[in-house]
């Protein structure tokens, strides 16, 4: 390829884009059908996620061909760099309004119900007697969901901080080797890794059932429940996409793709699970422990 | 010029349409009221310096920058200068609106800080914000009662004339003494709704699970009317807010024979709020 | 190392504009740039008419029209289209069109997702305006979608909810994919302080984008979480709040407010220079202040809550803060004045548009101000002072920057001038229409009008006459527009490459119309 390192690849038009807004279109009219009650969604919402695996399949398997065909320069590597990273970024964003949530929740609704600061009158004449705190009774003056046993740091989640951050390491190591050229290290480390990510994901849902099952704890149990399994449920579904972003990359190992010099999308998928890392040390001191 | 001509036409168009509504109908308001208490007179005084201000800073602005357009015109065969930077004028137009700023926030502070202060009340008042009416309790003198758009629905139809207060009145009025600190209890029942009366400059959101705190201390008796100020759904237009404000022994005489509600009809009320719409 | 375009046999085949395939699989910055800009117009009609039907109801007391449920949907909805549906796009269109040819690039960076963030519009928007349709009719809650009431939204709840899902993700990719434009693909020599001002405010805005929606996208998954799977995020009795929701989204809406207006200041820097004759004042510090508007940005937004009952430290801290916005604004605005000063003006319709846009928006910025002062905002919130507040830095401001920026580079886009004559016109149909639909707003706001009510008391009545009549002037206005645009795109006198006779910036270095990939062989910049 003459244009190689010189040119910026500008691909010729391209039909994946709108099969991804008829795709991711028809999972959303789905799943709103879905949860309006209508009977027909579940159908309408299969198609729409096939159209969308089908979409990142054909997608990104286009890209991947020209990348391995070297039709991108490192300019274009750049651009990638870039958009990846901002990605994550707004990532990011999106749970700092979940983590902005639990403060509010924590700093000012629960003290303000139970008569702090300003709240002296809403305890007094709407809620008299509510006593709340965190992480016991923090499920709001009605006690919705019920009696609740909160979820303890120091059991499954700790043993999960140490295998998440474990797979943060031998996701490093496999790096080392990809660069070293040692292909056998690298499979394994890969292969660690998934693993360890398939185990966390295992481990929280055992600790799911725990909650659900011995605690009382669900994701009605007021705030509390609210903020629990809305920040835990993100993170293993990005937990999840992690991994399986890390298995592709994975079978292009195995199928000889990536040099030492030129692997973007190893490291893309690489800062996507050390940003799911983190946001789960910001669950595990947030969250468990404080 | 054909368009500088049209452009003429359009211009006297406007401002006719403009002078005439202001010469016909010179009683419509256009400005912030003074209200009746103190507050609602320190809040009326911050507006007009902040406004006052806004337009002596317009008129310099605007008319540096109109006297450039005239003065440095291309057809007045001036030949364009290029400076293009000074740290000393972006020093000194960074400074002075900050200076301004700080003069304009000292009574702003001064005045916001007054009227957070809820202690030392006479009286409590709580309310109640419901689709779409309000419920009026007189903390600790067992009377209360709800208070619900008055105007007949034929007017709001179009199908009769319109009364002077049309949308302004209700059937109970608040009726509240003069010359005594009135501590309001705001909160709500489903929605967001908020609590204004202007001549008070009182308004706070209505928020349901939470209590707001306001005061007032009303300077004249009269009728002072206000609106609900939070999107509340279909009929948050139509549910006002009239208070009555009297002589502090007149309210004492009112307090003691009031039975506005008893509980049935209060019962009664309450059925009805599951189904009241006033507009369908 | 050079930005030539890809493959050379299919580089400069560019398939006929009557091809649907083109437009629908394009890659191209400048076609979607061009579907960008026709989007927005198309929902700036369907927007405006909303904003006219509101305007009708209101022309006189009493319920005439339509159902006060159906008006509030259309406050809504109007609000909804305007701003995610008109000016978003138009920027991100201008960005598109002007971005690469302004640093020197062949093309945006990410030529594909390029074409889906264009792409997820349609989709959206149809999707969010078939829940007029629907089951309890379309979202009523206002456009801040304040729970508990828009938790009262019958069917088109979750649609809602998703279609503003969708088009975060398309501002999101357009974001991500202008920021990696800028700093990836600036023409050699291209160094960040010789930008030109657009490309600047458009980085800074990109930046917001990719900061806030994500936050919106969150508070609006809360919504649909408390509605459908029993949490209680905004729910007291559950330990949550109400007004928590309310934080969440001017977390986000403050910041989006001057997404609206800071690619607006980055239009007026070009034009005003170019037809001043004279440079930009201020370069640097005009890039300064936008950053420091952008990051005062995200410490101002309980402004628009100081009637909720925050403590009041709370409610000092943000009075100040948002008080302070008004410096770095201040400097823009002097900076534009003295770019003017000892220039050798001319005043064809772009430069007529913004120095319309800086005296009104200038206005609106002042009542901003006005609305800032806590002990006040008691009094204006919630009232039609509010709603003449952000229509002047909305409509004389953000629109008009965009049709100023249209006029301005349309010579450049189809190669051909439009008509001065009819766009002298526009220009002072619209001032005077925009005037008197929204200045009369300030008289009733004070008077004591709440916003959003379809029905209102007798002392309103004459005021709200003229802005309905204002509103229809305005709008029957842009059809000249429509008109002036359509006419300059189908022929007449042939625009030279620099257009205007002293225009700066790369763009104008390349030929009428601009060649479809730009610049296939980097520009040397001096
Ligand atoms: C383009 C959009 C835009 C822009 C640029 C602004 C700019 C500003 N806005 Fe506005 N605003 C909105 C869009 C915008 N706003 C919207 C949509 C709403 C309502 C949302 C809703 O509720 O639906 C709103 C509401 C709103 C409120 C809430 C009102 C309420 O609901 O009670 C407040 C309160 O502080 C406010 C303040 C300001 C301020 C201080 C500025 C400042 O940035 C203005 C700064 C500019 C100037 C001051 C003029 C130029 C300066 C000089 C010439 C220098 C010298 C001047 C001085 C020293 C005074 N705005
Ligand atoms: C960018 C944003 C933007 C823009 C451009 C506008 C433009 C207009 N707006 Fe809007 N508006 C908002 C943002 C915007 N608005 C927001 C955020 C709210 C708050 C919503 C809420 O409370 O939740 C609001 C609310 C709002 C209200 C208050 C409603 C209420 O409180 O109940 C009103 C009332 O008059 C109004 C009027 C108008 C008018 C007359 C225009 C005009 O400028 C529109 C003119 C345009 C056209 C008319 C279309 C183009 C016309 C043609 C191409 C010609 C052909 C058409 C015909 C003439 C039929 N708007
Ligand atoms: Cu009650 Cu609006
Ligand atoms: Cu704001």
């Amino acid at each position: 390829m003459a244009h190689a390192e010189n040119s910026y690849y500008i691909p010729h038009g391209s039909h994946w884009p709108i099969v991804a807004s008829i795709g991711v279109c028809t999972l959303f009219v789905g799943f709103a059908n879905f949860l309006n009650g209508v009977s027909w969604a579940t159908p309408v919402m299969v198609v729409g996620f096939a159209i969308v695996v089908f979409m990142m399949f054909g997608w990104f398997g286009t890209v991947i061909k020209e990348n391995e065909k070297g039709m991108y320069n490192s300019q274009v590597d750049m651009s990638f760099r870039w958009g990846m990273f901002w990605f994550i970024f707004s990532e990011v964003m999106f749970f700092a309004a979940f983590f902005g949530a639990l403060y509010y929740a924590r700093v000012y609704s629960i003290p303000w119900l139970s008569g702090d600061g300003i709240g002296i009158s809403t305890n007094e004449f709407l809620w008299e007697g509510f006593e709340g705190s965190w992480p016991e009774n923090a499920n709001g003056p009605a006690n919705i969901g019920g009696e609740y046993t909160p979820m303890p740091a120091w059991g499954l989640p700790a043993i999960n901080t140490a295998i998440l951050l474990t797979s943060g390491v031998t996701l490093t190591w496999a790096h080392h080797a990809l660069k070293a050229k040692h292909r056998g290290q690298l499979i394994i480390g890969m292969i660690l890794t998934i693993a360890l990510g398939a185990f966390f994901m295992g481990l929280q849902v055992v600790e799911y059932i725990e909650a659900y099952q011995h605690l009382g704890l669900t994701l009605g149990s007021g705030i509390y429940g609210t903020t629990f399994f809305m920040l835990t449920g993100f993170h293993g579904f990005h937990v999840t996409v992690g991994a399986i972003i890390l298995a592709v990359i994975l079978f292009r190992i195995i199928a000889g793709h990536f040099s030492p010099e030129r692997h973007f999308a190893f490291e893309a998928a690489a800062w996507y699970w050390h940003f799911v890392d983190v946001v789960w040390l910001g669950l595990f001191i947030f969250v468990y422990m404080l | 010029m054909r368009a500088n001509s049209l452009l003429t036409k359009a211009l006297l168009g406007v401002f006719g349409a403009l002078a005439t509504a202001g010469i016909t109908h010179a009683s419509q308001p256009i400005n912030m009221t003074v209200g009746v208490t103190d507050i609602s007179r320190d809040v009326y005084d911050l507006h007009m310096i902040a406004l006052w201000l806004c337009v002596v800073i317009g008129v310099l602005v605007f008319g540096v920058m109109i006297y450039s357009m005239f003065a440095h015109r291309k057809s007045r065969g001036v030949t364009p200068a290029t400076f293009h930077e000074s740290t000393t004028v972006e020093a000194v137009w960074t400074t002075i609106p900050f200076i301004i700023l700080i003069a304009l926030a000292i009574p702003a502070t001064k005045t916001l800080i007054a009227m957070e202060d809820t202690s030392n009340y006479d009286l409590t008042v709580k309310i109640t914000g419901y689709q779409w009416l309000w419920h009026y309790e007189y903390i600790d003198e067992g009377v209360e009662f709800y208070s619900v758009l008055s105007t007949p629905r034929d007017e709001i139809n179009n199908l009769a004339p319109k009364d002077e207060n049309y949308l302004l009145e209700v059937d109970n009025q608040l009726v509240l003494p003069t010359g005594k600190k009135v501590r309001f209890l705001i909160t709500a029942n489903d929605v967001l709704h908020a609590w204004w009366v202007p001549d008070l400059a009182v308004k706070k959101d209505a928020i349901p699970g939470f209590i707001n705190e306001a005061w007032t201390n009303i300077n004249e008796p009269g009728i002072y009317r206000g609106q609900c100020a939070e999107l509340c759904g279909r009929d948050h237009g139509f549910m006002p807010i009239v208070v009555r404000a009297v002589e502090s022994d007149e309210f004492d005489q009112w307090l003691a024979d009031n039975t506005t509600n008893s509980p049935e009809e209060i019962e009664e009320v309450e059925v009805e709020i599951e189904v009241s719409a006033v507009t369908q | 190392m050079s930005t030539v375009a890809a493959d050379d046999h299919h580089d400069d085949h560019v398939e006929s504009p009557y091809s649907i395939k083109r437009w629908l699989f394009t890659t191209n910055h400048k076609d979607i740039g061009t579907l960008y800009l026709w989007f927005s117009f198309i929902m700036f009609i369907i927007g405006g008419v909303m904003a006219l039907i509101i305007r009708t109801e209101l022309f006189q007391p009493g319920l005439q029209f339509v159902d006060p449920q159906f008006f509030n949907s259309m406050t809504t909805m109007h609000a909804i289209m305007m701003i995610f549906g008109v000016v978003m796009p138009a920027f991100t269109g201008l960005a598109n069109w002007l971005i690469p040819m302004m640093v020197g690039a062949t093309d945006m960076a990410l030529p594909r997702m390029n074409n889906w963030s264009f792409w997820i519009l349609p989709f959206a928007f149809t999707m969010m305006l078939s829940t007029l349709f629907m089951d309890g009719g379309g979202p009523a809650g206002g456009w801040t979608l304040y729970p508990p009431l828009t938790l009262q939204t019958g069917d088109a709840l979750p649609f809602v909810i998703l279609a503003i899902h969708f088009m975060g993700l398309s501002s999101i990719m357009g974001a991500i994919n202008v920021i990696a434009t800028i700093l990836n693909m600036r023409a050699p020599g291209m160094t960040l302080m010789k930008m030109p001002l657009f490309v600047w405010t458009w980085l800074i805005t990109a930046y917001l984008l990719i900061a806030v929606m994500p936050v919106l996208a969150g508070g609006v998954t809360m919504l649909l979480t408390d509605k459908f799977f029993g949490t209680s995020f905004f729910n007291a009795a559950g330990g949550g709040d109400p007004v928590m929701f309310q934080h969440i989204f001017w977390f986000f809406g403050h910041p989006e407010v001057y997404i609206l207006i800071l690619p607006s200041f980055g239009v007026i820097s070009s034009i005003i220079p170019t037809f001043a004759r004279k440079p930009l004042f201020g370069y640097a510090s005009m890039v300064y202040a936008t950053g420091s508007i952008a990051f005062l940005s995200f410490i101002v937004w309980a402004h628009h809550m100081f009637t909720v009952g925050m403590p009041l430290a709370g409610e000092l801290f943000f009075m100040f803060a948002t008080m302070l916005i008004a410096v770095p604004t201040g400097v823009k605005v002097f900076n534009w004045i003295a770019t003017m000063w000892r220039g050798a003006m001319t005043f064809e319709t772009p430069m007529l548009f913004s120095l319309g846009f800086i005296i009104m928006f200038s206005i609106g910025g002042f009542s901003g101000l006005m609305l800032a002062l806590a002990p006040v905002d008691f009094q204006y919130h919630d009232t039609y002072f509010v709603v003449a507040h952000f229509h002047y830095v909305l409509v004389p401001g953000s629109i008009f920057a965009i049709i100023a920026a249209v006029y301005y580079w349309l010579p450049k886009w189809c190669g051909n001038m439009y008509n001065e004559r009819w766009g002298k016109i526009h220009f002072w149909l619209s001032t005077i229409f925009v005037n008197l639909t929204f200045f009369p707003m300030h008289f009733v706001g004070l008077a004591g009008m709440p916003r959003r009510i379809p029905d209102y008391a007798l002392q309103f009545s004459d005021y709200n006459m003229l802005a309905t009549v204002g509103a229809f002037g305005f709008g029957f206005a842009q059809l000249i527009f429509l008109f002036v645009v359509i006419q300059a795109i189908r022929g007449g006198k042939k625009a030279t490459s620099q257009v205007w006779e002293n225009a700066e910036g790369l763009e104008w270095t390349l030929a009428s119309p601009a060649p479809y990939h730009s610049f296939t062989t980097p520009p040397v910049i001096k």
